[in-house]
């Protein structure tokens, strides 16, 4: 790595990869924190961050259509356990919910005799468990809202085309409310990426954990947060751009035409 | 709420200009990160002991100044020191040279080996790299053994790296962790006569290489309060002569 060092710098412009990577090793080469060591820490928080937040929230996103639906339902018996589920889980910190489950199930007598215990004992999956249980809930939320926003217009057409419940709900109210919700959605998504920070409580090397070690390590606070402050500045650039598209795609009907 | 915003920065100002000298305390605050049986913790009463606590106010006594501790998380605890949130830690700390460059030390008040601590039905003897082949070890971030660990066995084993000693001997208690790295005493204190399972020492209490394990407990001031730090040597010194010492250090070790 250090056989760059005496690479006499080319012109700019050389189309050799090589040159780039010459320079990053120069960039780093005095230096006592980036080390192979620590940059391989940070890019194992990356990974780690973006596969906890990215499964999570498919997975809150595919619990959170049904419970939506249900959440909206005129039935009490079939809203009300919804409504309880997301008031809990909107009403408490996400870290406690960790807590809860990371530390509290592994004290369930018996726990580590079951089935459940290879998985339970990983960090990465009460972490999951805890993000998506917790997204799902808001999501369940946004939809819901979207869902009871439907105009009267579009029931009322769906209806007199003889639409049964089940139909309507699939063409009509469901397409239409998603579109609503997605600006919200995508705030959410954002939130979650940033709730994420909070892994490294239960050792989860997500980029905060990469972070706390390094500063923990050379006592460089800016260094080290500094730096993952401007990965997250990049994933929720990536984030918002992404809806934005989206957002420009599937909410097109909705802005004014141009005469 | 403006003014206050004024008030506050006009203080911060004064504080920076005056930060710039060394100045005498009346008021030590001592950072400390709890718990740390039998060296700082909680009795059931919620009140604050342990060795550190006894001799640290002991010392404070000596010296003529009031103390109060202030509790801070062990990853953050030189930060906090640098940012003036106290002014000394005294938390088992070790003097070691990648400390030195950020802190002064006082002299040393104590000397821990450390060591490994496992449940019995691990079934190794020791502990190198063979034998913890595929573990998973438990150390606290940004501890001495954090250090050692990661150096010596990031590339065979999996290490987990917990804020305080207390969430590691929780993960221990339920089974996530095969074995975990810490001062002798603390394992000692917390792992062998834990009733939840039984615990053993792996291997010797290790205190070499000096790189890692370095020279004993230090309080740690900020480099500039040489004054402070030479007053704290002063009375520790006094405080070995007359005996005190002795019976804070039996309190928690026991006669030796």
């Amino acid at each position: 790595m250090h056989g760059y060092k005496n690479v006499t710098t080319p012109a700019l412009g050389g189309s050799d990869m090589l040159d780039i990577s010459a320079w990053f090793n120069d960039l780093l080469a005095d230096n006592l924190i980036f080390t192979p060591t620590t940059r391989g820490y940070y890019w194992e928080g990356l990974v780690t961050t973006t596969q906890l937040v990215f499964l999570s929230l498919v997975a809150g996103l595919i619990l959170a259509v049904p419970l939506a639906i249900m959440r909206s339902s005129k039935h009490k018996w079939i809203s009300l356990p919804v409504y309880l589920y997301t008031y809990v889980f909107r009403g408490t910190p996400l870290l406690i919910q960790l807590y809860i489950i990371y530390y509290g199930v592994a004290f369930i007598d018996g726990i580590q005799e079951t089935f459940l215990w290879p998985v339970l004992r990983e960090a990465f999956y009460p972490a999951l468990i805890a993000f998506t249980l917790n997204t799902a809930a808001y999501t369940t939320e946004i939809f819901r809202g979207a869902i009871k926003a439907t105009s009267k217009g579009e029931i009322e057409a769906a209806r007199a085309y003889g639409m049964s419940q089940n139909l309507m709900m699939r063409r009509t109210i469901l397409p239409s409310a998603f579109r609503r919700a997605l600006p919200a959605y995508g705030n959410e998504v954002i939130f979650m990426l940033h709730a994420s920070a909070i892994a490294s409580v239960v050792t989860l090397m997500d980029l905060t954990g990469a972070a706390r070690f390094v500063y923990a390590r050379f006592y460089a606070p800016f260094d080290a947060f500094l730096f993952v402050a401007a990965i997250y500045l990049c994933l929720t650039f990536a984030i918002l751009y992404f809806f934005r598209f989206l957002e420009k795609k599937l909410l097109d009907h909705l802005r004014p035409q141009n005469s | 709420m403006k003014k206050l915003l004024t008030v506050s920065l006009l203080g911060l100002a004064v504080a920076a200009a005056s930060s710039a000298q060394a100045r005498d305390y009346d008021n030590v605050r001592i950072g400390v990160d709890v718990p740390y049986e039998p060296m700082e913790y909680r009795t059931a009463e919620g009140e604050l002991t342990g060795f550190d606590i006894d001799l640290g106010n002991a010392l404070c006594e000596r010296i003529g100044v009031t103390c109060e501790w202030v509790e801070q998380e062990w990853d953050g605890i030189i930060p906090g020191l640098m940012s003036r949130n106290y002014d000394a830690i005294m938390s088992s700390m070790t003097i070691n040279d990648e400390r030195r460059q950020q802190v002064l030390f006082s002299d040393p008040y104590i000397t821990m080996p450390s060591a490994w601590f496992a449940p019995s039905s691990l079934g190794i003897s020791e502990a190198n790299e063979e034998t913890l082949a595929g573990k998973t070890i438990g150390v606290q971030r940004g501890t001495l053994q954090d250090n050692y660990v990661t150096d010596n066995f990031s590339s065979v084993a999996e290490i987990s790296r917990y804020s305080t000693a207390d969430d590691m001997v929780l993960d221990m208690e339920a089974q996530r962790l095969d074995i975990v790295f810490l001062d002798f005493p603390i394992g000692q204190s917390t792992l062998l006569e834990s009733e939840e399972a039984e615990y053993v020492v792996v291997g010797e209490r290790i205190s070499e290489p000096k790189e890692y394990f370095g020279d004993g407990f230090g309080i740690a001031f900020r480099q500039r309060d040489e004054a402070l730090a030479e007053q704290f040597n002063e009375a520790l010194a006094e405080l070995q002569e007359d005996g005190t010492y002795d019976e804070i250090y039996a309190r928690y070790f026991g006669e030796e």
